[in-house]
């Protein structure tokens, strides 16, 4: 009973896969079908009754047509269809003609004229909609023939008077879809038809039915989207069906307005019931804003969404939509904000409040007050203050969008972004937060606001946090009581959350650097020097420390007067701490001692940088390996790899490019010592050890060279191909010991045969690349490849050691950037000493929380893998929503892992690790493999050799203590 | 016509009690009592609705908008000592939490003040047996004509709107309701079912408010400071409404903040309160319906229960504590045991009023009096935080914009600021907008429209003839009214013959035109045939080998004038059916012909 609830357990919340190797879809049944449409003619004339056809159709409709016999089922549809009595019968077979047009590769024009025919003497009003339906999907094929489409748009026009809805809805989606974009062609003057399109639809705005109302505005941004300029006349209609009764009508009009106010956003419109006029840009946003307090929270979303879209709207109305009036009994009242402001300019600071502070002050002209028809005035307010969280966030991103644009505009919304960061849905406040960090470039923080912001950082939540550190980092603070504050409450933050250490230095280096001037004053106080008594030295070990530290010394970095306040044990530490932390902490000129590196001034290109240099001096080094003694050869790669490990651990920037360096060249090594044995040519049996080393290095080669391939991000294709080169050589390597150890020719020819075939998919690769590659192994044995696809087995081996050995090393060029994928699991820390306790058979939720950098498309690779003791393997994919991206090239996943087990005698630890799954498939070489034309269709396409997959394990595996109880009966 | 009369609610802010006549039907709406009178002004005046008999033979139903008492404290007093035994709705949180609040406000008067002649336990129980609770949107039908539906109003959990619907009349109540949504409940919706009367509170009808959010975090601040200096905090609430709010407000805080300090609710009918909170999570906001299967908001993790020692515990804390304004019980309590010391802070919610201590010290008053004449000096920080659940100026404005009345009736409201919305709203919307004073009779005339049946043959026969049917235009059709046994009907007018047994008359009209023209009868006909067909392009118009033509049905002949050769005479006739254009076709036969082209 257990297993079998551990088994349903898993079915329904874990997708588990266990990794099979063998390759089992190699084996893929592929069905002929000889003649589909004979099949079915059959079957249709042996139905008895509708019910008995219709299912008929609905097994047929499950299996795919093959191209060519498509003309002819669809002719035998046809005929069923003319005969055909009832109703349901027709619409299936009318759904099924779209669904055959569809097919890959199928003209469907020749059954253009038919499908039309259909149409004229049908009755039942669905199986019109459908035959539209199916004109739709032939129009949409055949969109290059405009005589085509004019016809089916006149087709379309004839039906719309059609008195139900699903027909004329139909009928105006393919107007839309296909009507005549292009103005004054040729063709217009002579079809009747095509008169004006954007008439025809405009006219069903007043449709009495709501849903081919919304289809014509469909419609009509349909044909905007297809590039037809809609003309302004269609405005005035739209802002009527603002009002209309209908959501989804009022939502399909928000998007028009929209579209018109990005088309005409200069022209001039009146205002009713006045003689003045405004832009029309203006206008419509007005009747935008008053839409987010429509009563459908769909509508209210759609027109917070648009606004942030409206750049050209002058100020002057941008800023009402932050307004509202208050009042209190008819009297004028300043908003929470505006008190804020003033108590901060009087130089007060924000006391308790009295009774009676919001008073409202000065009379409000009873006339002057208008409560709705404000248009803009105050929908910020409104969308800020919604029911429903999508609604917030719609316009929390419009507010960021219109900030972004209106430094005024930013200044004047950071109050409300503000009160954002206490939303009571976390999705609100992070986007608030991201928010602020965007528009950050265009604000200053009052102290007050920074209070605000502040008071978040002992949120319990990470992503909050971190994100309010991201916001931190690029925040500009005007007063050095601001940074005072600023770090008062990061450091309570890092006592309260000790795990943020990072996120808060990283945090406090940049706060240091942007404001060094703000930071100065207070460099005695956080130090606690005095002048005249010395103060004990602090603990060097303390993280508040530490955080007080870097930010002064990168205040320090731009502040030559700095220094002098230090004490003696300030300038030990920063010896220590620049060493140790050196991406916190930046190189300083300290008086009286010799820099301990050249300042990196921020001029210098990467190539001038001195660690750059260093490791292009060492790859240049390697590259003249021909010319040294084997001995030699290794010895110098040996230290190369080192030297570059150990660059890539101080340069973290370039920590990428040394690694993937450092792991060519190890392949490089693993190669040339595989092959560098004298004792090859002795018999084969002799040497088992020495095949077991080649072995293993061919392996290793092969592991190698996938990691290079798939871990980093920024590879280029000339990566790519030197990559695939050396897996090529593993590969023959591996031939190689293979051949020498096996007895017998038999296994040999598969193995040869396929690995002439991986050549030659190599040559089809990369053919334009290949002049590159003088003297290379693969160029040998492209000019040897006649010879080798004749010859034995055997002989391919001999040649192919002698070629391995004669090839010259080939230059690894370095990309302009390069980042290694890696990953850090947070939690679980793997430091609990208290056992996951639960009963066996059923399932316990491990909490797994990592941060992944550099990883492209993490929610398609990323898994998480459990070992457990008994070797048995788990690989788990995370959902897409477990990944947050809360910066470019970083993502972090937070997820559950679902754990279960049979009973244990005692606790024992498992291993949880993140994997990188890979698919050659995927690879940048592929994407070059030239379309064969037998493998068009999906059914058809061989399994190639190129699609491997496989997993690399990138991140440290991380134990868990778990105990699987037996189950009390 | 809509009556609608007042007793209690309008312009004035006390009890809400609104009769409602419509199409015939009586509808009570709210039952409240006035919480500033102690003696028979606390109730509505029922006598007169009595002087007529009996109450349940006048009243088609009684609706109760939501618990407060100002909305139904007095339904027991009202159904049974008054006496009214016909059906009373509202909804299910309503129906559950009335009478508690019921039984609190009668353990007051009769227990504590010790008055006589007040409803008793076991009427609060039968009157609640009256009660049919319904859903949000259902429609109930409480008889064959009336029926109404429920929609939701925000203010306090349970709070609904009414629509009341005979036939095509409608009206809708709103009771008390909230445009703004806060950290329990949603804003108050409606659909735009275009009511003839939309009654509406008005409450706050010249306030805008500013956002919610700042006096949220100015709370939020203000309690955290304190208990960060290691102070204590004390909130007096009314014991429902406000104070789940500010519960869940502060423990979300504590959630998110990962605060320890403990919060205390002081018990007593809250804690029944809080079991129906717990329960209706369909009708609080969106994060609580949405988050209640991993955890319900309403079990808070850090508040508990309070208990009288705690008081002296040291440390923060954080303590909600009633009644609201201090005067008495437990709030006063520990008021005057924490007031002395500084780091301490209260924090009032709402309204004060005159005379209480509350009002006392939120006045600015540091030193008061207590019994026994001893002088407590109030050291402690004193704060004022309003949460108000009402709809302002622009949320009235919104409701009535959403709803789309034909007219509206304010109430719940002082008259002064009444005036200034009224003002607005004709001013805005164009609609008649009335504010009646208390007992005022206001009656407002509607323009029903008649649901008449038609034949689904009848229909389709005369859409056929026309052109597509369009909303915005009325559209001629024929056929015969039956009005019987109460319900319309059209038919056609063979089947109206058939089914009343009449014989059919044909009626047919004869016209003589006369025409100037000297030509032979046969000539003439031409000519008048080709202008016919040239003017009427869409008709069939037909020349017979007789000589007489045809447009449609309608024959033409003409004859010479028996006297004057030169004039001659046209003979139109039609049918009755054909009433519209025969008679065109005379007058366009009577202006003459066009002068022969030929």
């Amino acid at each position: 009973m257990a297993a079998h609830l551990k088994k349903r357990v898993y079915e329904e919340f874990t997708k588990v896969v266990q990794q099979q190797h063998e390759d089992l879809s190699a084996k893929k049944l592929r069905l002929t079908k000889p003649s589909k449409s004979a099949a079915l003619h059959v079957d249709l004339c042996k139905a008895t009754s509708p019910a008995d056809a219709l299912q008929y159709l609905l097994q047929f409709a499950r299996k795919p047509v093959e191209v060519e016999s498509v003309e002819g089922v669809v002719r035998i549809l046809l005929e069923h269809y003319y005969k055909e009595n009832d109703a349901s019968v027709r619409l299936k077979i009318a759904s099924l003609l779209g669904l055959l047009s569809k097919t890959a590769g199928f003209s469907p024009d020749c059954i253009m004229d038919d499908a039309i025919n259909t149409l004229q003497n049908e009755k039942s009003h669905q199986v019109l909609a459908q035959l539209l339906d199916t004109l739709l999907v032939i129009g949409t094929k055949l969109t290059e023939n405009p005589s085509v489409r004019m016809r089916l748009v006149e087709v379309a026009c004839k039906h719309l008077t059609d008195s139900s809805h699903g027909v004329r809805n139909k009928c105006l989606q393919l107007i839309g879809c296909l009507g005549p974009v292009e103005k004054g062609g040729a063709k217009e003057a002579e079809s009747q038809a095509a008169k004006d399109v954007q008439k025809i639809i405009g006219d069903h705005f007043n449709d009495q039915d709501p849903r081919v109302r919304t289809a014509a505005i469909k419609a009509m941004l349909q044909l905007h989207e297809r590039g037809l300029k809609l003309q302004q006349a269609i405005y005035s209609q739209a802002c009527k069906l603002l009002a209309d009764d209908y959501e989804q009508v009022r939502s399909a009009a928000v998007q028009l307005i929209w579209v018109l106010s990005q088309l005409y956003p200069e022209s001039i419109v009146p205002i009713p019931s006045s003689n003045e006029e405004i832009r029309l840009v203006d206008d419509a946003f007005g009747k935008i804003c008053h839409m987010v307090s429509d009563g459908s929270w769909v509508v209210r979303v759609q027109a917070a969404k648009l606004l942030g879209s409206m750049q050209q709207v002058s100020s002057h109305f941008l800023e009402q939509t932050l307004d509202k009036k208050l009042m209190s009994d008819l009297r004028r009242k300043r908003t929470a904000h505006e008190r804020a402001k003033e108590l901060y300019s009087s130089g007060e600071f924000s006391s308790g409040r009295k009774w009676g502070d919001d008073a409202p002050k000065e009379e409000i002209d009873t006339g002057a007050v208008n409560l709705i028809e404000s248009g803009a005035c105050g929908a910020f307010v409104h969308g800020l203050e919604d029911e429903m969280y999508e609604v917030r966030i719609a316009a929390v991103e419009a507010l960021c969008m219109l900030a972004q644009s209106s430094p005024s505009f930013a200044e004047k919304c950071l109050d409300f972004l503000v009160d954002m960061f206490n939303d009571e849905i976390e999705e609100v406040r992070l986007q608030s937060i991201h928010t602020m960090r965007k528009i950050s470039h265009n604000i200053t923080l009052r102290e007050d606001q920074l209070d605000t912001v502040l008071a978040v950082l002992e949120d319990s939540s990470r992503d909050i946090r971190e994100a309010l550190h991201e916001l931190l980092c690029c925040t500009n603070v005007s007063t050095k009581e601001g940074i005072h504050l600023a770090l008062v409450e990061l450091l309570k933050n890092l006592t309260k959350y000790p795990t943020d250490r990072e996120s808060i230095w990283k945090c406090l280096k940049f706060l240091g650097s942007r404001h060094p001037t703000l930071v100065l004053p207070l460099v005695p106080e956080l130090l606690s020097t005095h002048p005249f008594f010395d103060t004990p030295e602090p603990d060097m070990d303390d993280p508040a420390y530490i955080a007080v530290l870097v930010l002064i010394f990168n205040a320090a970095k731009s502040c030559p007067t700095m220094p002098a306040l230090f004490s003696d044990h300030t300038f030990r530490h920063y010896a220590y701490l620049r060493d140790s932390l050196s991406h916190l902490v930046p190189a300083l000129r300290l008086p009286g001692r010799k820099l301990v590196s050249s300042p990196v001034s921020p001029s210098i290109t990467p190539h001038e940088d001195p660690s750059q240099q260093f490791l292009h001096q060492s790859l240049e080094r390697v590259y003249n390996l021909q010319h040294l003694d084997p001995q030699g050869i290794q010895e110098l790669l040996e230290f190369t790899i080192r030297d570059l490990q150990r660059l890539g651990e101080l340069q973290s920037e370039l920590a990428g490019m040394a690694d993937f360096t450092a792991t060519y060249l190890q392949c490089q090594l693993l190669l040339i010592k595989a092959l560098q044995e004298k004792l090859w040519n002795v018999a084969a049996p002799l040497h088992l050890k020495q095949n077991a080393l080649a072995s293993t290095a061919a392996k290793q080669i092969l592991e190698e060279t996938y990691k290079m391939e798939f871990m980093y991000s920024g590879v280029e294709s000339r990566q790519v191909l030197i990559i695939h080169h050396m897996r090529l050589q593993a590969k023959a390597l591996q031939l190689i010991v293979t051949a020498r150890t096996t007895r017998g020719v038999e296994p040999l020819f598969g193995m040869c045969e396929k690995f002439l075939q991986e050549v030659d998919s190599f040559q089809r690769c990369f053919i334009s690349e290949l002049p590159h590659m003088q003297g290379s192994f693969v160029d040998k044995l492209l000019d040897l490849m006649p010879r080798l696809v004749t010859s034995k087995p055997s002989e391919v081996v001999k040649i192919l050691q002698t070629t391995l050995r004669q090839s010259t090393f080939l230059h690894l060029p370095l990309p302009e950037q390069l980042h290694r994928a890696t990953a850090n699991i947070i939690e679980p820390t793997g430091e609990s000493d208290n056992p996951l306790r639960f009963t066996s058979g059923l399932v316990v939720a491990l909490d797994v929380d990592a941060t992944l950098e550099h990883v492209q498309d993490p929610q398609g690779t990323v898994k998480v893998q459990v070992l457990y003791p008994d070797g048995q393997a788990q690989i788990i994919h995370p959902k897409a929503a477990d990944f947050r991206n809360p910066g470019p090239g970083r993502h972090r996943l937070i997820t559950q892992v679902y754990l279960s087990h049979t009973a244990w005698t005692e606790p024992c630890q498992i291993e949880v690790r993140l994997l990188l799954a890979y698919n050659s498939n995927r690879s940048k070489a592929s994407a070059k493999i030239p379309k064969c034309s037998w493998s068009e269709s999906l059914e058809a396409l061989p399994q190639t050799e190129t699609s491997i997959e496989g997993t690399i394990p990138f991140s440290k595996p991380v134990k868990v203590y778990i105990m699987p109880k037996p189950a009390r009966r | 016509s809509v009556f609608c009369w007042d007793t209690g609610a309008g312009q004035d802010v006390g009890r809400s009690c609104i009769l409602v006549s419509i199409a015939g039907k009586n509808v009570m709406l709210d039952c409240g009592m006035h919480m500033g009178y102690n003696d028979d002004r606390r109730f509505p005046d029922f006598s007169y609705i009595t002087q007529n008999g009996r109450l349940t033979d006048f009243l088609d139903c009684v609706i109760i908008s939501h618990f407060h008492l100002d909305h139904c404290g007095a339904l027991p007093y009202f159904s049974e000592m008054v006496g009214y035994d016909g059906p009373i709705y509202m909804t299910h949180p309503t129906k559950a939490i009335c009478p508690i609040l019921l039984e609190d406000y009668r353990k007051i008067t009769v227990d504590k003040k010790g008055e006589i002649n007040f409803f008793t336990s076991q009427m609060i129980k039968d009157c609640m047996k009256k009660v049919v609770a319904v859903h949000l949107h259902q429609t109930v039908q409480v008889d064959e004509e009336l029926e109404i539906k429920a929609y939701y109003a925000g203010h306090v959990l349970g709070a609904a709107m009414f629509q009341i619907k005979v036939g095509c009349e409608a009206v809708v109540y709103t009771g008390d309701y909230n445009m703004t949504p806060d950290r329990h409940l949603g804003a108050a919706w409606i659909d735009k079912c275009r009511p003839d009367l939309l009654i509406s509170e008005s409450t706050y009808a010249t306030t805008i408010r500013d956002s919610k959010r700042c006096r949220e975090r100015d709370f939020l601040k203000k309690v955290h400071e304190t208990v960060e200096r290691g102070g204590k905090v004390l909130i007096p609430v009314f014991a429902l409404g406000r104070a789940q709010e500010l519960c869940i407000l502060l423990e979300t805080f504590w959630e998110r903040m990962n605060l320890k300090a403990p919060i205390y609710f002081s018990t007593g009918l809250t804690e029944k309160a809080n079991h129906y909170y717990k329960l209706f999570i369909t009708w609080t906001n969106q994060k609580i319906r949405k988050t209640f299967v991993q955890r319900n908001m309403f079990e808070f993790k850090h508040i508990k229960a309070f208990d009288r020692a705690f008081a002296d515990n040291p440390g923060p804390m954080v303590v909600f504590a009633t009644p609201g304004m201090l005067h008495a019980g437990q709030s006063l309590q520990i008021f005057k045991k924490w007031a002395g010391n500084e780091k301490n802070m209260v924090i009032m919610p709402g309204y004060c009023v005159q005379g209480t201590v509350g009002h006392k010290i939120l006045s600015g008053q540091r030193k008061l009096e207590m019994e026994g004449r001893q002088i407590l000096e109030v050291k402690m920080q004193v704060e004022y935080m309003s949460f108000s659940a009402h709809a302002d100026a622009k949320g009235i404005m919104q409701l009535i914009r959403q709803a789309e009345p034909r007219n509206v009736l304010l109430v719940h409201g002082e008259a002064k600021k009444m005036e200034f919305l009224k003002q607005k709203i004709e001013q805005e919307f164009h609609v008649n907008c009335y504010m009646p004073a208390n007992g005022e009779t206001t009656t407002i005339f509607t323009n029903p429209s008649i649901p008449v049946d038609i034949s689904l043959g009848l229909l389709k026969r005369e859409t056929a003839i026309g052109l597509l049917p369009d909303v915005k235009k009325p559209q001629l059709m024929h056929g015969t009214l039956i009005m019987k046994d109460n319900s319309f009907r059209l038919v056609s007018p063979e089947q109206a013959l058939k089914e009343l047994g009449l014989a059919e008359h044909q009626l047919r009209f004869t016209c003589r035109v006369h025409i100037q023209d000297p030509r032979k009868e046969h000539e003439t006909v031409l000519r008048v045939y080709n202008h016919l067909k040239g003017v009427l392009k869409d008709y069939s118009v037909q020349h017979l080998p007789d000589g007489s033509i045809t447009v449609e049905s309608i024959l033409i002949q003409a004859t010479a004038h028996s006297e004057d050769q030169g004039t001659k005479v046209l003979l139109v006739s039609w049918t009755y059916q054909d009433e519209e254009l025969g008679s065109y076709l005379t007058s366009l036969l009577k202006k003459g012909l066009p002068p022969s082209t030929s």
